[in-house]
């Protein structure tokens, strides 16, 4: 297994993003009419190297997401860039490569793991079906479980019953590591796991990032784990970006009202300095009946008649955005900068 | 004054020869009225099956030894019409799940009604006169219209609303709460615990919760008990326990927390022992970066390091290098 970018994949150059999202769009229809509009113009892009985090609530569409990126489900709309290809489109990447190259981690590890493969075959099956020799799948399935942390003479005849919550998220890790990939996808990869085994499994995450040069999106609702991993965030809610940006940025300074409820819903640590009063009421509505205008607005404590009115235009790929109508001059907000040529 | 809820030398082991797991191995706590103590812990600590245990909620075949008591009432022989009482009546409890908790097919006016009827002998309209009082208390917006909704009409946060209302409905004095905003959003947690911060207060009540998290302890306790591998490991305020850790395994849940930054988290390393058969010594031995060759031998015993403050390690007290 190669310790570093195997070059030969690096299609597009280092400048060229890992993955560019697009407007992405995914509505999933709903029997007798309407749609849960799960993703609903979704763009961004990550950087080779870099860790995305994907931050919201239960219903924001970060599932979704995560399954679009590797083109499981198919979009609506939109267009999704790897590597410079452009993916299920005919003259794009092939999807056998794009599942190569870009590989997940879900959240449920013992459902995601076959209960009657010991975890060496659970392993090798992707090299398997690459086409390697039974020995080759086998040799390289042993080497990415000690990669991990797993003796493979201990651990590689077990079934995934015999192991803990911990080691079983490990071979899922393993599983998608065997096929050597450059974009791995944690969807809520450590959310079912206990603090002290997630503490584990996050620094083996770094380290791994660390050797092979990997790319990450990483998926959550906890904000903690977020802040920790990711270089830059995309906030997401009811299926829209909310903002985005370098994840110091984001979490030092957070411009959408909705990130600062999230910040300030954090729990304080601290029985001297306990939130006195929640930031926000109420839940996210649903996403199959999204407020007009900004989804937002119902919960804001600065909501007015335009974010009713209006969508306000979301975030662009780069720098620190939030779609919010007092960021953006001229919106007719109060609170919006006086529409002097500044930008939003 | 007598406690309100006292767990006396618990032990519960499940299933049968070889294979029982001994999931509560000597837990002794006890709650005041109107105190909020957290049981803190990773899966499979006990911290559940221990408060099960004070309702007597685990299955007939579980070897449960050790006293429990609620209002100074020995729970183990309690049987039909005591046991009745005591479950929804002096005692009552918050689940995980809110979905799951309640009854589809019931509205939220039937379901809280009906253990109205029962543990107050009211009639029905009485029954939903209380309902409708239960949901404005813990702050239903709207609580006449949602009398008639189910389940499945409500949000998450909303039913988990419904659950306390439920739980609070024939004025309990002691509130158990297993892990009961894990299901829920950010920004909903927050607002549940603030809610049952507040209706603790208002009704003075004696609470239990049960949590994984150490920020909830931090939100709403006034005592926290740490778990490990089914025994208490280390017991104290809030503010002791989180501020200043006596034993290594809090020390290390706490070091733990991530961080922000993107530095090595300090993970304890390895995994809890199983407990079909644990170990002779200190459980977290095998784990702890201080453990010496006692800690192997035998079980520690839990010492006194302050008022109502104790850790079960024998090396407390020492100075220990981070």
């Amino acid at each position: 297994m190669s310790t570093a970018l195997d070059l030969r994949d690096d299609r597009g150059g280092p400048a060229q993003p890992m993955l560019i999202a697009d407007n992405l769009r995914k509505h999933f229809p709903i029997a007798g009419g309407g749609a849960v509009r799960a993703v609903d113009g979704v763009s961004f892009t990550v950087a080779k190297g870099e860790t995305l985090g994907v931050v919201g609530e239960s219903g924001c569409g970060k599932s979704t997401l995560a399954r679009l990126l590797l083109h499981l489900i198919v979009p609506d709309a939109g267009e999704l860039v790897f590597d410079g290809e452009a993916v299920g489109d005919p003259g794009g990447i092939d999807l056998m490569d794009l599942r190569r190259q870009a590989q997940m981690v879900f959240q449920d590890s013992a459902s995601s793991l076959n209960p009657r493969m010991p975890v060496r075959d659970s392993v090798a099956f992707g090299p398997l079906v690459l086409g390697r020799s039974r020995r080759q799948a086998a040799a390289e399935a042993d080497e990415t479980l000690r990669r991990v942390g797993l003796d493979p003479v201990q651990f590689g005849p077990r079934y995934p019953h015999e192991l803990s919550g911990g080691q079983k998220q490990r071979v899922n890790i393993a599983r998608a590591l065997a096929l050597q990939p450059r974009l791995v996808i944690l969807d809520e990869a450590v959310s079912a796991l206990d603090k002290s085994v997630e503490a584990q499994v996050l620094n083996l995450l770094a380290t791994l990032k660390r050797q092979l040069g990997l790319t990450y999106v990483f998926i959550s609702h906890d904000l903690a784990v977020v802040q920790h991993v990711s270089d830059r965030v995309l906030v997401m809610y009811l299926g829209c970006v909310a903002e985005s940006g370098p994840a110091a940025d984001v979490f030092a300074t957070p411009l959408h009202p909705y990130t600062r409820a999230l910040l300030a819903s954090r729990l304080s640590m601290n029985p001297d300095r306990r939130v006195e009063q929640a930031p926000i009421g109420g839940d996210p509505p649903s996403p199959a009946n999204p407020p007009s205008g900004c989804r937002f607005r119902t919960r804001c404590p600065h909501a007015e008649d335009v974010c009713a009115a209006a969508v306000p235009a979301p975030p662009n790929w780069i720098g620190h955005q939030a779609a919010c109508h007092m960021l953006h001059p001229g919106s007719g907000h109060s609170a919006a900068p006086a529409a002097a040529g500044a930008p939003g | 004054m007598t406690p309100l809820a006292e767990l006396d030398d618990l032990n519960v082991r499940f299933g049968r020869g070889t294979d029982a797991t001994h999931a509560v191995r000597g837990v002794s706590l006890h709650v005041m009225p109107g105190e909020v103590v957290c049981l803190l812990g990773e899966s499979g600590s006990g911290k559940s099956v221990s408060m099960r245990a004070l309702m007597r909620l685990l299955p007939p075949q579980t070897a449960i030894t050790g006293g429990v008591r609620v209002e100074g009432q020995d729970v183990t022989r309690m049987s039909g019409k005591a046991l009745r009482n005591l479950r929804g009546g002096q005692a009552a409890m918050v689940f995980q799940e809110p979905m799951t908790a309640l009854d589809p097919v019931y509205t939220i006016g039937q379901q809280i009604g009906e253990s109205v009827q029962r543990h107050l002998g009211v009639g029905r309209s009485a029954a939903r006169a209380r309902a409708l009082e239960v949901l404005e208390l813990v702050r239903v917006p709207d609580a006449a219209r949602r009398l008639d909704a189910y389940p499945h009409q409500l949000s998450g946060g909303l039913r988990q609303r419904v659950v306390i209302a439920m739980a609070l409905a024939c004025r309990p004095k002691l509130l158990l709460a297993d892990e009961p905003t894990t299901a829920l959003d950010a920004t909903v947690q927050i607002q549940i615990l603030v809610l049952l911060r507040a209706l603790q207060r208002e009704l003075g009540m004696g609470m239990v919760i049960v949590t994984h998290d150490l920020g909830v302890a931090a939100e709403v306790a006034d005592r926290v008990a740490v778990m490990y591998a089914g025994q208490i490991v280390e017991q104290g305020s809030v503010r002791d326990v989180l501020n200043a850790p006596q034993h290594p395994y809090t020390r290390g849940l706490l070091a733990s927390v991530v961080r922000q930054g993107g530095a090595e988290i300090q993970a304890i390393p390895g995994a809890p022992p199983d407990l079909r058969r644990p170990p002779p010594g200190c459980a977290f031995a095998p784990r702890c970066p201080w453990a010496i060759e006692p800690c192997h031998a035998a079980i520690p015993e839990e010492r006194l390091v302050g008022p109502g403050r104790t850790a079960r390690c024998i090396r407390v007290g020492e100075q220990l290098a981070a």
